[in-house]
């Protein structure tokens, strides 16, 4: 147990670094764009004359060296302050932490929908490699991996809300619904179908198509055709021999991808007027709000550094392996 | 030569990837000559909006009366384009990442796969949306933003290769004879490293497309083009009375980035034949 901890602690020293980076990149785009907060100041008062420019920039510290200024932005990022989203007049922060959940709700349904179809249909279709059900769930995998999600979300309300009118098509409760309780939970799960299905169904794809291939290869084994030979029956050695040795890859993507699901999710969440993460972005295009938008890749990125953090713990956990290395 | 039938015979035993290469074909013809043939300005206001496919106008009408048809043929010149420069940019720069971290090891290698490794972190879609709303969003912009994001796979399987081979005894042999470690980076060891490279390159153009695509649905595309993901970010807004203006380009894009990928798996199968063996 003293390995799995040490372990855990260096992996969490790990992510300070990579904090910092973040941070960094940040700081380094806050820079590139044109115009400072003291030109978005000066417009907003609708004057601006060279020594109040001046002052402005004295006040907010754009006067000093890029050293010292970038010690000064760490040090607010460490106490996760990430400046004034200047058109909403509230801190950046209050602003993203009031939609992440919405994100993260989504986010971890889509992955389980994922996992749990994708790792289905890969090993039903490894099963029976070359008959009709591989190829057909072949066939439906490479053209969903193929297709946009935020299009896929507006063929799906078409059907299902439009014609069908079995879900909502936006939205994440109806108006007056109430904020609490069972039934609010609900609501919620009815208005997250449609989204978590499509964010879903890519991943679904990739999962199918990796599981798949995955235990192909386990399948080529010693160990399974020993099993075969003690005339242990197909779907045990499937189920219980291939399945957790074919798992592993899965897991090692699954952690790599958080990153690109989240960025998935703005698209979905736009289209499905879901208000979480990729609203707010949405919203913070519409209104040029840059310190809101960094804040989001600031926060988005960390929320990715630390799941990822979650899945090397857990897998550490599975594969005492991975420990020693 | 031999070499290239040699590849075309083992190409085109891949049905699925022969298919997607005759899609591919045709779509880039119609990008290439589409516009010419079909003069229709795409920003025109050619009649009344939201008229149904097979009318009056081939594909329809979107909501300011434009012609979707002209959309679709100026838009699939701006998603191929952005898809292959932007792969261009990513690879180039990936395997110059990858090269100089494989072939010499050591803290340049560290820091480098540091580096990548930090860039695979960041929600790239995120990060491509603040890089292009942050300078104007004019195509130029976008291919970059999109290379940006796009490199660091590349990096990683160039940098691999590049190991792979930095031991093997040619390369010794050139170093023996006193070769710069430039002329061996660039031409000993990159034409046997290249093919998995083609691959993931070819990818790579498929993934851009999509990611232009997200962008300009967004509103992050070049106001002056007409896009595939501008398309059904407009019609979004009308899905209710007119589903077919959204349905149109989100076909067209799901069959080009089907196409691209088929032939990609088709170039992996042919280039790298020992591994379809196993």
């Amino acid at each position: 147990m003293g390995g799995a901890l040490r372990f855990a602690v260096v992996r969490l020293l790990q992510i300070i670094p990579v904090v910092m980076a973040i941070g960094a990149l940040n700081f380094v785009l806050l820079n590139m764009a044109p115009g400072d907060v003291a030109d978005v100041l000066a417009g907003q008062m609708g004057h601006a004359t060279p020594e109040l420019m001046a002052q402005l920039r004295r006040e907010f510290g754009l006067d000093r060296p890029y050293y010292e200024q970038f010690a000064i932005y760490l040090g607010k990022l460490a106490v996760l302050d990430l400046g004034t989203s200047h058109l909403q007049q509230l801190p950046v922060i209050d602003l993203i932490l009031d939609r992440l959940p919405a994100t993260l709700i989504l986010m971890v349904t889509a992955i389980g929908i994922a996992i749990a179809v994708g790792l289905l249909l890969g090993v039903a279709a490894a099963r029976r490699q070359g008959g009709w059900l591989d190829g057909v769930i072949s066939v439906v995998a490479l053209i969903v991996y193929a297709t946009p999600a935020f299009w896929l979300g507006l063929m799906l309300i078409v059907a299902f809300s439009i014609h069908l009118d079995l879900v909502p098509s936006g939205g994440m409760s109806r108006i007056g619904a109430g904020t609490a309780g069972f039934a609010y939970a609900l609501e919620v799960a009815h208005h997250l179908i449609l989204p978590a299905i499509t964010l879903g169904l890519f991943y679904v794809a990739i999962y199918t198509r990796l599981m798949r291939a995955s235990m192909l290869e386990i399948y080529r084994l010693e160990f399974i055709t020993t099993a075969r030979a003690k005339g242990l029956s197909e779907g045990r050695i499937a189920w219980t021999h291939a399945f957790r040795n074919a798992l592993l890859p899965v897991v090692t993507l699954a952690g790599v991808q958080i990153g690109h699901i989240l960025g998935g999710s703005i698209l979905v969440e736009t289209v499905f007027a879901w208000p979480g993460l990729g609203r707010l972005v949405f919203d913070a295009l519409l209104q040029r709000d840059l310190s809101l938008l960094l804040g989001i890749l600031f926060v988005s990125s960390v929320v990715v550094v630390l799941a990822s953090l979650v899945v090397d713990l857990v897998y550490g956990l599975l594969d005492p392996r991975i420990v020693q290395k | 030569m031999n070499d290239l039938a040699a590849f075309w015979s083992r190409f085109k035993t891949n049905r699925p990837a022969v298919a997607g290469l005759a899609i591919l074909a045709a779509v880039l013809i119609m990008a290439a000559i589409g516009p010419a043939l079909y003069t229709t300005d795409p920003f025109d206001m050619v009649g009344r909006p939201f008229q149904p496919p097979f009318g009056a106008y081939p594909l329809g009408t979107d909501v300011a009366g434009r012609d979707i048809l002209a959309g679709i043929l100026h838009g699939a010149r701006i998603s191929l384009m952005i898809g292959i420069m932007a792969s261009l940019a990513a690879t180039v720069f990936g395997v110059a990442v990858g090269a100089i971290a494989g072939y010499y090891g050591g803290w340049p290698d560290n820091l480098l796969m540091r580096l990548t490794d930090f860039f695979l972190t960041i929600p790239s879609f995120v990060l491509a949306v603040v890089l292009v709303a942050i300078f104007s969003p004019d195509i130029v912009t976008i291919v970059l933003a999109i290379a940006a994001v796009s490199w660091p796979s590349v990096a990683r399987l160039a940098r691999g290769e590049f190991i792979a081979h930095r031991q093997r005894e040619y390369v010794l042999g050139c170093r023996a004879l006193g070769m710069r470690d430039r002329e061996i980076i660039l031409f000993q060891i990159m034409p046997n490293a290249l093919p998995p490279v083609v691959v993931v390159a070819s990818l790579t153009v498929a993934t851009a497309i999509l990611t232009e695509s997200g962008l300009s649905f967004l509103g992050l595309g070049d106001p002056n083009l007409v896009s595939w993901g501008y398309m059904i970010g407009v019609a979004r807004t009308v899905l209710r009375s007119a589903w077919w203006m959204a349905a149109i380009p989100g076909l067209m894009i799901l069959i080009t980035v089907l196409a691209i990928n088929l032939v990609g798996e088709g170039l992996n199968d042919a280039l790298n034949p020992r591994l379809r063996q196993r």
